[in-house]
């Protein structure tokens, strides 16, 4: 695919509120395809939101609104007479606590975006699920029982059926909103694991609270404080050279 | 970059979709208003029939002769009244008591026991209730009566009552109790004098509220209260109530009787309705429950 | 340094105010079981003089003192499906409109309205039903219904107004706002994380009531069916004064009908002979334990499940 920018995602000028308290101040940040960008920073310092308005997820909450201009492979997010449900098939998103759809079995949970979309050949929605599945890396631990409710399986795996969920749809970035914190450590390394794989798939964006996380997934970072990005650049530089005294002090834990 | 697979397989527009959507939501809307057309209905003829009946006789007179013009209905306003009245009297202390028990010491088998009989007290039909009170209190007293009325009403507002105490007093934080217990009071008097007190405004709006719901109940009273054409002449005696005097009129063939039943309607209902809504409203003001 | 607690003593006012509210509480398991007994005792002639025949018997002839319930049975439970099958989705709809749907401050708006709706007396529901209700159904509903539908027996027959058709639009009017309220809970108890997963797949404002909302909570919105189900079969008075109080059991829906709870409305407080009485009390221990199953069964099965679920 040929794009005129170097990003496949891209934001400019990109600010949110909630009623009349911004959350994101204007940031202008870009994605190259293929790479996983991490997002850290403190507790309340918009970084989630921020990750939320890239698919319009934000404006879904009542009061809340985005300003600012997101690019998607140079298409316009926020272009006038853009469907967000549109945005939202090509933006997938995994978020922080699993959240199959406790009515449905795990592979009802892996094709229902398929689903949605208007697939209904049995065999088809089989073969995509095999594949988003096995993406995911939860294929060898679910085939013999994917008519089980997704409920059924343990937190990390449940987390990884969602990561299958959002894939099955093909997504161009899939978005991950602290997707380990409700997780244990060995159920966290697999989808550590699993991040660093699935850069070949899609673009992922990943906020995290965990500093050595950002370390060990992304090629690039993002320094959240307070609704604006501090510092921006190569992962192995940020945490080794930061620029911004405010981005040391925050990773060498001596913040607030 | 991987081969796609899915997009060969799409074959439902996102425009259909949207259309799709908002249909749905416009049939919800109907479903809404179809819902609440009759309230809408019965609110405007209740008004319109029932106005022009509210002469000043109305409230001051008993019901004419049968079918006979003028008369009023002040019999059974009264009547509702002293129902009313009763029922408060011999339920109110049950139900509180009940609340109590069930939101301080209720934990365990025998509690949740009691809670699933609040649930299917307050799911048994009122005639049925009118049909027991008849057996237990009409029967050996040999004669309907305002009694055996307001024992009917009061066992209706049970449940109510009860359930809505018991929330209430679990909106009490625990370290309230604490604070109590701390100062070295007896247990019952940190409930009675701080829990119970501190809650005193919002548990009465609760049980106006139950109030409210029995005022209008008519079943019940059709073979304990009876019904009386005359001012009643003791609590032993049976005794006139707005709804059953409505439901007499209401099936009798005299067009007089008709207009009065939708007059007292009116009354009914501002008093369930007004009652309902000044209470609703003074539990926001105090912020004690959610909206609505 | 010395610290002086007091230590809590066994006061005898504690106890007694235990023993008072365990009083209180013993109380109400025992009303309910009373209830039953007095229920029994009353209709002991009857059930003795017709047995299980008195809920197959289908003539309830007070001259004759031959007594069978079927037709009240009967009216009672079509009056109240049928009331259900009108009103549940209408309800569920409302639901979800007020959660998904309208702005919080119009909703409350809305669902204060629909509240109402449960607050007026039943008693005025029947004054409405006789002089609004029926008259429509009489003159303009009934006689539509019969032209274009009149081949199938359920809408045959004249336009009485009175009847099963009138009793189940009253049912499902005074039953809408059970359902409403109760799914509007549990619609309100799914967690939001569950819509925006619908949303983030790309799934448009229905697909995400559809998927998140209407199937996470189907077994909830079962048991408020099933709750307002209880309602409409131990509804009295504005049923009594709609359904034209005849013990026949007819295929059409425009016939008139009877119920349980009317017939004891309409004759109890007039019956001379005791086994008038007995028969009468029987029909009101059958409708008892009806409403008591049904209730029981709402509660304890899909109520607490769907609860539990959400509260986790």
């Amino acid at each position: 695919m040929t794009t005129t920018s170097p990003f496949l995602l891209e934001t400019r000028g990109l600010s949110a509120w909630f009623g009349n308290a911004q959350a994101v101040k204007p940031t202008t940040l870009g994605c190259a395809a293929n790479t996983v960008t991490a997002i850290i920073g403190p507790s309340g310092c918009g970084k989630s939101t921020f990750l939320r308005c890239l698919n319009r997820l934000h404006e879904e909450v009542p009061g809340a609104r985005a300003q600012g201009e997101v690019f998607l492979e140079n298409g316009p997010v926020y272009g006038p007479g853009v469907d967000p449900v549109a945005v939202r098939r090509k933006i997938g998103m995994v978020f922080q606590k699993p959240n199959p759809f406790p009515a449905l079995s795990i592979l009802e949970n892996t094709v229902v975006g398929l689903r949605l979309a208007g697939v209904r050949r049995k065999n088809v929605l089989r073969e995509l699920a095999e594949r988003s599945l096995r993406l995911a890396a939860l294929w060898d631990e679910v085939k013999d029982k994917l008519d089980q409710p997704g409920m059924s399986l343990s937190g990390g795996q449940q987390q990884r059926l969602c990561i299958a969920r959002a894939l099955a749809v093909e997504p161009r970035v899939l978005l991950m909103d602290e997707p380990t914190s409700a997780l244990d450590p060995v159920s966290t390394a697999r989808i550590e694991e699993l991040v660093t794989e699935l850069k070949k798939e899609v673009t992922v964006v990943i906020v995290t609270h965990n500093m050595q996380q950002a370390a060990r997934i992304s090629d690039r970072t993002a320094f959240f404080l307070l609704g604006e990005v501090v510092e921006f650049g190569e992962t192995s530089r940020l945490f080794t050279n930061p620029v911004d005294p405010r981005t040391e002090r925050y990773i060498t834990g001596r913040f607030g | 970059m991987s081969r796609r697979y899915f997009g060969d397989y799409v074959f439902r527009s996102y425009g259909w979709r949207h259309l799709q959507s908002r249909v749905m939501i416009g049939l919800l809307a109907a479903a809404c208003g179809l819902v609440l057309l009759p309230l809408f209905s019965i609110l405007g003829y209740v008004v319109w029939q029932g106005l022009p009946a509210l002469e000043p006789a109305f409230f001051t007179q008993l019901p004419g002769s049968v079918g006979e013009a003028g008369g009023g209905m002040a019999n059974a306003i009264v009547g509702t009244l002293t129902l009313v009245g009763l029922a408060l009297l011999l339920g109110l202390p049950w139900g509180i008591a009940l609340g109590i028990y069930l939101s301080e010491y209720g934990r365990g088998r025998f509690a949740s026991v009691v809670r699933f009989s609040v649930d299917m007290l307050s799911s048994v039909p009122s005639i049925i209730i009118g049909l027991f009170v008849y057996a237990w209190v009409v029967i050996p007293m040999k004669r309907f009566s305002a009694v055996s009325g307001g024992v009917a009403l009061a066992l209706l507002m049970l449940p109510t009552v009860a359930r809505s105490t018991e929330e209430l007093l679990k909106l009490v934080p625990g370290h309230v109790r604490e604070a109590g217990l701390a100062l070295g009071l007896p247990r019952w008097k940190v409930i009675l004098r701080i829990v119970v007190r501190g809650s005193l405004g919002a548990i009465a709006t609760g049980v106006a509220l139950a109030l409210a719901r029995v005022a209008g109940e008519t079943a019940p009273l059709l073979f304990t209260a009876f019904g009386n054409r005359y001012w009643n002449q003791g609590l032993d005696q049976p005794i006139a109530s707005l709804p059953v005097q409505i439901f007499n009129y209401a099936i009798s063939p005299y067009e007089e009787w008709h207009r009065q039943a939708w007059g007292g309607s009116l009354v009914l209902i501002a008093l369930v309705l007004g009652l309902n809504i000044s209470m609703r409203a003074a539990l926001r003001r105090k912020g004690k429950t959610g909206d609505s | 340094m010395t610290l002086r607690f007091r230590r809590p003593e066994a006061h005898a006012g504690d106890l007694i105010f235990s023993w008072v509210l365990r009083g209180a509480a013993m109380g109400l398991p025992a009303l309910l079981f009373s209830i039953a007994f007095f229920l029994f005792q009353r209709a002991e002639p009857a059930i003795a003089k017709f047995g299980w025949g008195f809920f197959t018997g289908s003539v309830w002839d007070p001259v004759q003192e031959n007594f069978g319930a079927l037709p009240a049975i009967y009216g009672t439970i079509v009056s109240s499906f049928l009331a259900l099958l009108l009103a549940a989705p209408l309800s569920i709809g409302t639901a979800l409109l007020l959660t998904e749907v309208l702005p919080r401050r119009l909703a409350s708006a809305v669902g204060f309205l629909v509240e109402m709706l449960a607050a007026v007396p039943s008693v005025v529901y029947g004054l409405w039903g006789i002089f609004v209700l029926v008259p429509w159904l009489r003159q303009s509903l009934e006689p539509a219904l019969a032209r274009n539908l009149g081949w199938i027996p359920l809408f045959s027959g004249p336009p009485y107004g009175v009847g099963m058709l009138a009793a189940a639009i009253i049912l499902a009017i005074m039953i809408a706002p059970t359902i409403t309220s109760i799914a509007r809970e549990v619609f309100r108890a799914i967690p939001r994380q569950q819509r925006e997963a619908a949303l983030a797949l790309g799934a448009t404002r229905w697909e995400t009531m559809r998927l998140a909302v209407l199937r996470s909570g189907k077994a909830g919105v079962f048991g408020a069916a099933i709750l307002g189900l209880g309602r409409a079969l131990g509804e009295t008075m504005a049923v009594t004064m709609v359904i034209g109080n005849r013990p026949s059991i007819s295929a059409s829906l425009l016939e008139p009908a009877q119920t349980l709870s009317s017939v004891l409305a309409n004759e109890y407080a007039e019956a001379a002979s005791d086994l008038h009485l007995a028969a009468l009390v029987e029909i009101g221990l059958a409708l008892f334990a009806v409403t008591f199953a049904v209730n029981a069964f709402a509660r304890l099965f899909l109520w607490r499940r769907t609860l539990g679920r959400s509260a986790r």
